[in-house]
């Protein structure tokens, strides 16, 4: 359940490289305990070295920046402590076996043997790895590999679990698993600050998010509050063969407020789809496809931001 | 931090590297005697025989001469060896180093519990090659445990500093070029398989100049009873000089590379 306490507060939060590339430039959020928090922005966005920032391990450029009550520059071990890191690129060891695995990252909390035994048993439970425990993970799939760092992320039983790109290069099944285990923290009431590219992903997870590009946070608040402020109620999607697409958007142009001509298809942002098509169909212009859609958040990216955010 | 937390999370890092080690050890364990016992017989035996004058070098056969040299090199080779692709690998393959920065460990201490398994690999070789030696008669058992204590100085000297630049280069190929071209003509040309006054000048200066030369010369005054005080100082204090300056730079690139 969603509490008034804020576990993370950032404000006016830099990150400059010393290659000079502002990365972060001046955001200001805030994270209350128990809600899935996302951040969402196209590659490169600066969704990454927030996350840095936030975990301890990226020394913050300039604003300010509390985790869980502490300064991650003054009281970084501390902090680091009580949360709970799914990195973007797997770090599990895939030389050792899934239980050693998790003993190994117990031990770096500190955790006596016996704790990270009970909590390892549990963890395996939870990620669907039992059967799997002896295995060396070099066996395992993506998937089960994914899981395996959400477990070993919870091993200390964590205050936050920072997830970036959890799902990234996962096949639909291994990431809808992935979600359902998710969600499964989300009920528990485990607070989740997570990052992705995949607008599907944000919707079914976040309560709250900022979209992010070049360093900034251009909107913030709920999936269903975002869409409803910044696209229409449903999207029409027509697909022309490519040498008709041009002159069949010149024809469209008007039959409602926004029109967005793509490589690879035509959307008319619309409150109701199924009447905008029948409007189509009388201006005498033939799709070779066409589809009503709900708007996403990917609608909402792509007017604020003129692009997509899967490139 | 507390010299109790830096010792507690230093052991966890090597308590890891011992984990992974468990599953090889008996394959290197094998490989540590018979490399030297392999050299021994070859170089030391064999190619001993064609040495005209052996008793004008150190120890009195070419054998006793050779054995302190190739063991202070082996715990080079072993420490380049163990140091630079697992270090690498650490940051840029596994991320098992990322893993650990996002736990309570600090980059200092994940560095020292690494540091503290290359240098017990490094021992435990050195030992098992000084046991060979000992066995065929060409180290004396005492002396030997002190020629060992030469190559964990020589490890220490050398480990910080070649893991200084894998946790910093981003191909694996500049350490291996490092090998190649630094470590190898090393190995070879400092005094290991023969006096340096049979040299000429310049080579001669630019071999004492090495850190292995300090190594061997230290292991082999040891090993055949000519060690001087000032001599032990020069070489143990080039040597100790050597790991002060690698764990400093070390630290520093653990620290940048890890929190970025």
């Amino acid at each position: 359940m969603t509490t008034d306490e804020i576990l993370v507060d950032a404000r006016d939060l830099v990150k400059t490289y010393a290659s000079g590339l502002r990365a972060v430039d001046g955001i200001t959020f805030q994270v209350r305990r128990g809600e899935a928090f996302g951040v969402l922005g196209a590659n490169g966005a600066g969704k990454s070295s927030t996350m840095r920032m936030v975990a301890c391990t990226s020394p913050v450029s300039g604003g300010t920046l509390r985790v869980l009550g502490g300064d991650p520059d003054r009281d970084g071990a501390a902090v680091r402590a009580r949360l709970g890191v799914v990195p973007q690129e797997d770090s599990v060891d895939t030389d050792l076996t899934v239980r050693e695995n998790l003993l190994v990252y117990g031990r770096y909390f500190g955790m006596r043997w016996a704790d990270i035994k009970r909590r390892t048993t549990e963890l395996l439970e939870f990620a669907r790895l039992t059967e799997r425990a002896d295995e060396q993970v070099g066996n395992l799939s993506g998937g089960m590999r994914r899981r395996l760092t959400i477990a070993r992320a919870l091993i200390n039983d964590p205050a936050i679990v920072l997830l970036d790109e959890p799902t990234t290069g996962l096949d639909p099944q291994a990431r809808h698993l992935l979600w359902e285990r998710l969600f499964q923290l989300k009920q528990d009431g485990v607070t989740l600050l997570l990052t992705t590219h995949y607008m599907d992903e944000a919707e079914q997870l976040c309560d709250r998010l900022i979209i992010m590009d070049g360093g900034k946070i251009l909107v913030e608040g709920t999936p269903a509050d975002l869409i409803a402020r910044h696209s229409t109620r449903e999207v029409l999607e027509l697909r022309f063969p490519a040498a008709e697409r041009e002159v069949a958007a010149e024809k469209l142009q008007g039959l409602t407020d926004r029109v967005d001509v793509f490589a690879d298809r035509v959307l008319l942002y619309t409150e109701n789809g199924e009447e905008t098509l029948a409007a189509v169909h009388t201006r005498k212009v033939t799709p070779l496809t066409a589809l009503v859609r709900r708007s996403t958040l990917e609608d909402v990216f792509l007017t604020l931001t003129g692009r997509t955010l899967v490139d | 931090m507390s010299t109790v937390a830096l010792t507690s999370q230093t052991l966890r890092e090597t308590r890891y590297w011992l984990l992974r080690y468990r599953r090889t050890w008996r394959g290197s364990i094998v490989i540590s005697v018979v490399n030297p016992l392999l050299f021994l017989i070859a170089i030391g035996v064999g190619l001993g025989q064609l040495v005209a004058d052996p008793q004008a070098l150190p120890g009195g056969t070419y054998l006793r001469f050779v054995v302190p040299g190739l063991l202070i090199a082996a715990a080079m080779q072993t420490t380049y060896v163990e140091s630079a692709g697992p270090v690498f690998q650490s940051i840029r393959g596994r991320h098992n180093y990322q893993a650990a920065a996002a736990t309570p460990m600090w980059p200092e201490t994940i560095f020292y519990g690494h540091l503290v398994f290359i240098i017990l690999r490094v021992t435990v070789t050195s030992l098992l090659f000084a046991a060979v030696a000992a066995a065929m008669g060409a180290l004396d058992p005492l002396r030997g445990l002190l020629v060992v204590g030469c190559a964990v100085l020589v490890g220490c000297a050398f480990a910080p500093c070649v893991a200084a630049m894998a946790v910093r280069v981003h191909r694996l190929s500049t350490m291996v070029a490092i090998l190649r071209f630094i470590v190898m003509p090393m190995y070879m040309l400092s005094g290991t398989f023969f006096p340096l006054d049979t040299v000429t000048p310049a080579l001669r200066w630019v071999a004492q100049a090495t850190p292995l030369w300090h190594g061997v010369e230290l292991a082999r005054d040891t090993a055949v009873g000519t060690a001087t005080p000032a001599g032990v100082a020069v070489h143990a204090g080039y040597l100790g000089a050597m790991t002060v300056v690698g764990l400093y730079f070390a630290r520093r690139n653990f620290r940048r590379n890890l929190y970025i």
